[in-house]
Formats: structure tokens, sequence, C-alpha cells
């Protein structure tokens, strides 16, 4: 292509707090509507804004996560413009002073570093209802004043792969740091990428269109892919881009203009008298550090060097901070960690989807799974057993070894009750049995599945072979 | 003397010695705005219902000696922009005519705790903009001094109550001399405490960097059991100070000998009536006479302070009134065909003129292109303000200064003429720039007007002044004078 990509993004990410930013209201989705508010979310006259310390902590350890410079005096400033899902017709915001700036996100395997501009916190508005039919609106402010939390990255993405990965990435290390959910279809999650092209080389940027109303990761590549598509072929027909913000339209896959840059707002931010300015002292800050954990990436570092695991595995395992925990605690007891890997990519993560179920939320442990690995190991159960004791533990919590027992798992290995069974088998099959003389390697197969098939598939497996070969 | 024209601690010793009851004060009182209110103005809505109910329980605490605070029992004015629950809070404003809060002003609550009895809504400007109380919606308040003259503003409702015996006490609420203003005109005593001493939660904001509730009483005794009462920290306003609060009273009756007076030439220029300075240095003279030692101190930023406080004042009061969109609460204008269309017409026939100027004011000084040159500037000179009093309170303990320029203005004769009433500020605008503690202390009378002194204090010192304002008070008398309400 002839034009150099230049993107920036914008996340809105809803905190994960119990109460609001200002109040003391809840912040459960899905509750009645108006069911979540109080004088002061509702910006009644007289009423006050008072911090959510929780907010504040959240967004330290964000900017540290994104190797921000955490701003040590951060101020509060009020956007002003009407809308009814905004009561207080300004909402508190950060201008000057955000309390993060200048950080980075490494993604593509650290091939590509997205700078971080600013991270800000500020409330959320509430939300219109349309009614078909209807000539009103009503407003439900039970989102209104939620803390929410903008991350503005410099111009650095230059693909709809990179838009993604952007994304992909920074949701993860929400959810690992315990910030956000990350959910993108309940709006907790909302990027608004801004798209532009210029010619190669070229110093100037291009005029930029911003994307909204983008519900998926999927929606991100879609959505950037569209943009720069539709802009080099009207640059191509030597066309001009309008500055515009277009909604992505999931059904036709394109995106509609929703407002032109005319109707661009003048919000006369200034400093919100009602809340003090925020003071990060040594103290707070280092508490905030300390608290950090293992960041995705460097985890899947770890797992590469520490555990051998191939890169395939170590980014699956990762993706979820649930997941390379267990990871960690299996191996700790397991250490053939391929096969703990194995495990964990295969069944562990069959069951979280079909069920949709956390892990917490299983019954699964880290002890069970071990236990199983070590009764396959030990050549207690085979695989096809250990499979079903596995589900069995996942959906009761049962002990592997209780269930073994109980359903008559165990392998049987033991050579004298092998032999007996083996003999008759070789008596009933003679015919078969004499091929496998001839050189018929292939009779030995069907020779062990008769056993298999005596044994209700109980017999250990490497031990009915050698057998088998021994009486022949 | 009439029940209705004593002070709080005089009524609280009469319930104390038994001498009286919650119900003879109440009836008092009741009585007095039976005869005078309609004369007086002074109230949006009276709240009998709730007084009558707190006349009960106050009665109840003194019988059973129990839980009685210094104003268990005594009436209070409520200025009409705090939040009293189940009452209108207007702000005198068609927008709120009907607007009920649902929850109680922390200084309500703190007061209702106390025992003391709500008897009603005190009329004010407009969402507080204004000095006359001219820009309310609803009704002129008159002086009760002399009925053709303004009570002043924006408290002129709590003052005229004050003056006129309705009410023993009431509260204000001072954005630029809204308290100490009113006092000085009606003849009473004002005190805007240090910002962040008292709780704004449930004050309707006009400007919240520079608004502080405060009391409004008839001497300075009274003012300090108020403050006693009002001070505090609060969890619900994160500007409120979270540090120990005195007793208001301890330091009334001590000698003022050494403190040091700073006399602020620029408070003190020819803007002024001369009557007004004449008084002032008499006053200082008195001062200078038990003790205190009293310097004249230039102050050259004050000057600004004027177009400084015009300019944050208004860009913060165009941002808060715009909640006033006709969407929740209020007053919402009928026949909009959409949704801009009805904030349009909801605030252009909610909102009165003075307030709709403030607005466009201060939406201009925010707007982008303008906001270097006036916002960011006068934040500048507000710094460059506060560094003035700093400097002068090295110096000194106190500063004197007259409160008003003039004595109450007739009804009518500048609410066509803004700037000439923005003037009448122009002597108490600096405490507020500066979050400094400020009172007004009655000083005399010309042809038959009040006059006010005002004392500003350094931060958090509310009790050097009210021991100033006390050992001056008690070598006068001028606080003991009632207006006859005739004409
Ligand atoms: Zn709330």
């Amino acid at each position: 292509m002839k034009y150099e990509v230049v993107i920036g993004m914008e996340i809105h990410a809803q905190l994960l707090t119990k109460s609001k930013l200002f109040c003391g209201c809840s912040t459960e989705f899905g509750a009645e509507p108006n069911s979540q508010c109080c004088p002061i979310c509702l910006g009644f006259p007289g009423s006050l804004p008072v911090m959510n310390r929780k907010a504040v902590d959240h967004i330290i350890t964000t900017a540290l996560a994104l190797n921000c410079t955490v701003a040590r005096e951060s101020i509060f400033a009020r956007k002003n413009y009407f809308y009814p899902d905004l009561p207080k017709a300004y909402q508190i915001s950060q201008d000057d002073q955000p309390l993060g700036e200048r950080g980075y996100l490494d993604i593509m395997d650290g091939s590509r570093r997205i700078k971080i501009r600013r991270i800000h916190l500020e409330e959320d508005a509430g939300k219109l209802v349309h009614i078909e039919g209807e000539p009103f609106s009503l407003v439900d402010y039970n989102r209104g004043g939620a803390s929410l939390m903008e991350i503005v990255t410099e111009p650095d993405i230059r693909s709809a792969e990179e838009a993604a990965a952007y994304i992909t990435e920074l949701r993860s290390i929400l959810r690992y740091i315990g910030v956000c959910d990350g959910n993108m279809e309940e709006g907790s999650l909302r990027c608004e990428p801004n798209i532009s092209l210029r010619l190669h080389g070229a110093k100037e940027f291009g005029v930029k269109a911003e994307l909204k109303n983008i519900n998926s990761i999927r929606a991100v590549q879609r959505g950037v892919a569209y943009e720069i598509e539709r802009q080099s072929q009207i640059l191509d027909e030597g066309g001009t881009v309008i500055q515009e913000t277009r909604r992505w339209d999931e059904a036709s896959g394109t995106t509609i203009s929703m407002r032109s840059k005319e109707e661009a707002h003048d919000y006369r931010y200034f400093s919100e008298a009602d809340l003090v300015r925020v003071v990060v002292d040594d103290a707070w800050l280092n508490r905030m550090a300390a608290a950090l954990p293992e960041l995705p990436q460097a985890r899947r570092e770890r797992f590469i060097a520490a555990y051998g695991l191939p890169a395939y595995d170590a980014g699956v395992l990762t993706e979820s901070k649930e997941i390379g925990d267990f990871f960690d605690k299996v191996a700790a007891i397991s250490h053939d960690y391929k096969v703990v890997s194995n495990w964990i990519m295969g069944e562990l993560m069959r069951l979280l989807n079909e069920t949709g179920q956390s892990l917490e939320q299983s019954h699964m442990t880290p002890e069970v799974l071990a236990e199983i690995i070590a009764l396959v190991d030990k050549g207690t159960i085979n695989l096809k057993s250990a499979k079903e004791v596995f589900e069995e533990s996942f959906h009761t919590g049962k002990t592997p070894s209780k269930i073994v027992a109980d359903r008559g798992m165990a392998q049987i290995s033991d050579e004298a009750a092998l032999s007996g069974i083996i003999e008759g088998v070789i008596a009933a099959n003679s015919k078969v049995a004499e091929d496998f003389r001839a050189g018929k390697e292939a009779a030995l197969g069907f020779l062990v599945g008769q056993v298999m098939k005596e044994t209700r598939g109980q017999a250990n497996p490497a031990m009915v072979n050698k057998l088998l070969r021994e009486k022949l | 003397m009439n029940i209705y024209d004593m002070t709080l601690h005089q009524l609280w010793k009469m319930l104390h010695e038994g001498d009286i009851t919650v119900q003879e004060i109440y009836g008092s009182f009741a009585g007095r705005i039976e005869e005078v209110e309609s004369k007086v103005g002074a109230f949006v809505n009276l709240t009998p219902d709730i007084a009558e109910l707190q006349v009960h329980k106050a009665a109840d605490r003194w019988s059973e000696g129990r839980g009685v605070t210094p104003l268990t029992g005594l009436p209070l004015a409520i200025k009409d922009n705090m939040s009293l629950v189940g009452v209108p809070n207007t702000c005198s404003s068609k927008m709120l005519e009907n607007y009920i809060p649902p929850y109680n002003a922390t200084v309500v609550e703190k007061l209702a705790e106390d025992g003391a009895l709500f008897i009603g809504k005190t009329n004010l400007d407009e969402f507080a903009m204004g000095s006359s109380t001219e820009t309310s919606a609803f009704k002129l308040t008159r002086n009760p001094w002399n009925l053709g003259h303004v009570p002043g503003g924006s408290s002129g409702g709590s003052a005229a109550a004050v003056a006129a015996g309705e009410s023993p006490a009431a509260l204000g609420s001072d954005t630029g001399g809204s308290i100490r203003q009113p006092a000085s005109f009606c003849g009473v005593v004002g005190m805007k405490p240090t910002y962040g001493r008292v709780s704004r939660y449930g004050l309707v904001a006009f400007a919240g960097s520079l608004d502080q509730i405060g009391p409004i009483t008839r001497d300075v005794y009274d003012c300090a059991i108020m403050m006693n009462a009002l001070s505090g920290h609060d969890a619900c306003d994160s500007t409120s100070a979270d540090i120990p609060v005195p007793d208001h009273t301890t330091g009334l009756g001590q000698d003022i000998r050494g403190l040091r007076i700073g006399l602020p030439g620029e408070l003190f220029n020819e803007g002024i009536d001369a009557s007004i300075r004449e008084a002032i240095y008499t006053a200082v003279d008195l001062l200078t006479g038990m003790g205190a030692e009293c310097v004249e101190i230039s102050m050259p930023h004050l000057e600004y302070s004027m177009p400084v406080y015009y300019i944050l004042a208004t860009a913060e009061a165009g941002s808060n009134m715009a909640r006033y969109d006709g969407v929740q609460y209020g007053y919402r204008a009928s026949g909009a065909k959409d949704i801009l269309d009805m904030y349009i017409r909801t605030r252009s026939e909610g909102l009165g003129t003075e307030v709709k100027r403030r607005i466009v004011l201060g939406t201009y000084v925010l707007s982008s292109g303008y906001y270097d040159a006036f916002y960011l500037k006068a934040q500048k000179v507000r710094t460059l303000i506060k560094a003035d009093f700093d400097r002068a309170f090295t110096r000194v303990d106190l500063l004197v200064s007259p409160v008003t320029p003039t004595t109450a203005f007739k009804a009518g004769k500048r609410a066509d003429d803004p700037l000439q009433m923005y003037l009448s500020d122009i002597c108490t605008i600096p405490a507020n720039l500066a979050g400094l503690p400020a009172m007004s202390v009655p000083c005399g009378f010309d042809n038959g007007l009040p006059m006010g002194m005002q004392i500003i204090g350094k931060p958090f010192d509310e009790t050097t002044m009210l021991r100033v304002a006390y050992a001056y008070e008690q070598s006068t008398d001028w606080h003991k004078r009632r207006a006859v309400l005739a004409g």
C-alpha cells in the first residue's frame, strides 16, 4: 500500500470498584433502572463529590503496569456540555496533570512498542433509553458517576492487526491487575481508534476519523481494516477524507458517519473546586508497586525460559491470570511441564468453555490435576480413564483416588492377573496368533484390543504388549 | 424587653433558669413574624410544621435535662439555598420554586441535632447572585431600619429577619460578601468563616471555591455560639478542613492588648463614603485605646479583586448553573420540540436576568481562545492577592476595614446598574479570594442606617477575630439598638 496507516487509540475502562467514583452507590451491572443513584451522582443542588480512593489505586496500578510516570499531584477538571445523561451538565474528569503520563505497551512479542500518552480518572455518564415509536427518551442513571479510566496512546499503531493486538494485550493486563473486567460487549471496556492515512515519508498527519461502537476485539480489527480501505479508496480517487466520528456497524461490516468536526464542543475545561488535589506520596506509590502482579509479557517469557514450554503454550496459558496462576501451582508439584500444559490447554479449557464457568467456580484445583497426572505416570490409570476422572473432579470436587476406587478404574498392571487373560485370548484366537508368529505384525494390535475388551479397558496397555510378545 | 428582641445567649439563660419555656420563645417569634413579615418580606417559606415538632422535642430535652446544647429550643432562620428535607429549596429562583430536596445540608443536620427550631427559609438574590436581594424571583426584602432601602444581599432575608426580630439568628452564605454586606446594612453581626471551616454539603453552589456558610446574629457572643455549632470537618465535603475546632467563646472577654491590627489603605479609598471611613477610624481609635496596635499597611493587589472575582466566580457559576436544564427536577418549560429547545426554553424562562448575565460572563471567560487571557490570568492574580494577605499577616494579627462603601441604598436604585451593584462588595471580596475568615460588626449609624466594620483574620483563627469584635462591641452599644419598623 502506498499509504502509511496512523492509528491512535482511546480506551475507556470501567473500574472494578464496589461503589461509584464520588458516592457510595453500587456499580453492579443490570440493576433496575435508576435504583443505584443518590443526590450526589444525580447532581442534586448542593451535593458534593468525595473521591473514591480505590479508584485512584486502580489508576496508579494501571499507570505502573503501563510504564507511566505517576503524577505525585493530580488535579480534576470539569468538562462542560449539555446532555440528558450527564446530570450536572459537566463531567468531572482530568485535563492538566492526569494521574499517569508517558508510558508504553509492547505488543507482537515485543516487536512493536506503543507509547501511552496519558491515563486519567473520570466519571461515567448515564444511559439514554429510546423506546420505539415514542416521542421521548428515558434516562437510566445507574451507570452515571461510575469510575472510568481513560487511556490514550500516541498515534503509534500502524495496522488493523496491531490495533487488535494492542487491545488484546491491554485487556489482558487490565484483567491481570484486577482493575477492569474487560467485557467489551457489556461496555465495561470501550475502545475508540482514530485512523488516518498519509503517504509514506510524509511529515503531516492525514485527516482522521474516529470509530465508535466497537464491541469486540474482532470488531476492532474489522472496523479499522474497513476504515483503512475506505480512506485509501477516497485518497486514490483524489478525494479528501473529512474529520468525523464514524460508527462501526457489525451487521453490514461497514462504518457509518455519526457527526462531523463542525459539531465539536468547546468543553471549557477548568479546575474542579469541589475536590482537593490528589497527592500520591512515596508510601502510596510503593504500596501500589509492591502489589503489582507479574504481567502477561513477563510471565510468557518466564514460562518459556523456566518451564521450557513452546511459545504457543506460554501464550495460551498466560492469557488470563487465573490460568497462569493455576499452571504455576500444578507445575510446582508435577514436573513434566508440557504434560501439565496439555492438560490445561486441553481438558481444563474445554470444560471451562463448555460450562461457561470460571476456574474459581469449578471444583478443579492444582492438587487434583497433579494427582491425576501422577496416577497416569504410575500406570494406575490410563489416559482415557484419566480424562474421565478429570471431568468428574471438575464437576464434583471428588478426589481422583476416590473416583478411581469407586469406579474400579485402576489399571490391571499385575502380571499374574494379566497372564491368565492373555493366555485365554491367545487360545481363543489361535489363527491370529499364528499370523503374528508368521511375521504379520498387525495381528498384535487385534490381540491387544481383545485383551483390553476383556479387561474393560483397564489393562495397562504397555504391559499387555510386552506380555503378548513374550507369550507368543 | 420583648422576647423577640433578645439574643440567643439571653434566651438560653432564661430557659436555663426556668424563666421561660421553649413554647413561649417560639410563640414570641412566631407572633413577631405575623406582625412584621408583610413589611419586611424576609422569608420565602415559613416552616411552622417543622418548628412545632422541634419545639416539642426541645422542650422535652430541657425538661428532662438531657442533651441540652447552647441552641436547644432556640429559633433559627435558614437561607433558602441550603437543603432542608421536605421544604422547597428555591434559591429564590423560579427554576427551583417547586424543588424539594431529599437530603439535609450538613449544617442543617448539625443544628437539628442541637435542638434548634427551624422557623423558615429566607429570601436571597437568585442563586445568591446579587447584593440587594432584589434579584429574588419572588419578593422584595426590605431593610428593617428603613423600609425604602434594601437589606443588602445575597443573604438579605437572613439579615433582615434577625434585624427585624423575626429570628434571633440565621444562616447565610458568603461568596463575595453575601453575609457581611447585608449584616452591615442591617446592623447585625455576620461572619464568613475560613474556607473549609464549615461544610458546604447541601449549600447550593454559586462558586464552590469561594462559597462559605456562616452565621448572622445580633451580637458577637451569639456569633461565637453559632460558630461552635457549625464548624468541623465533614466527610461529605472534600474541601472541609480536618483540623480541631476551638471553643469560639473562649477568647470573649479577654483583653486585646498588644494585638496588631492592620488597616489596608486600598480598602479606605475615595470610593468609600467619608462617613463610613470616619466610623471605622473612630472604631480603630477605640481599639487602640484598649491596647491594640494599629498600623496602616499596603496590599497592592487588592485593587484587582473585583475583576478577578467576577471572572472566577462567574466561571464557576456558569458551570454550576448548567444542571438546571429541566431534565431531572425543577422547572421545565412546556411545548419544547426537541431536547435543545427544551434546554433553551427552560433556562430562558426559569432563570432571571442577573443569573443569565453571570452565566454568559462565565461561559465567555472559559471559552477556547479567552481562557488564558481571563480565567488563567485571574487565577494568577488570585494567588498574588493571597500572597498580599500572607505578607500582611507576618506583620499584623488582624485587618480592619469598612464592610461596604455606602450604607444600604434605596430599593430599585442600582437594580439596573450591575457595575454599581458589584461595587458594593469591593471591600468584602478579597477575603473570599484568599479564603480568610472575615466578619462584620455594627459600628455606627449614618442617617439612621447602620454601618459595619470588617475584621479579617488569619486562616482558621476566628477566635482572635471574635475576641477583638467582642472587645469593641462591649465598649459600644450599637448592637443593643433595635430597628423600629415604621413606614
Ligand atoms: Zn450515588
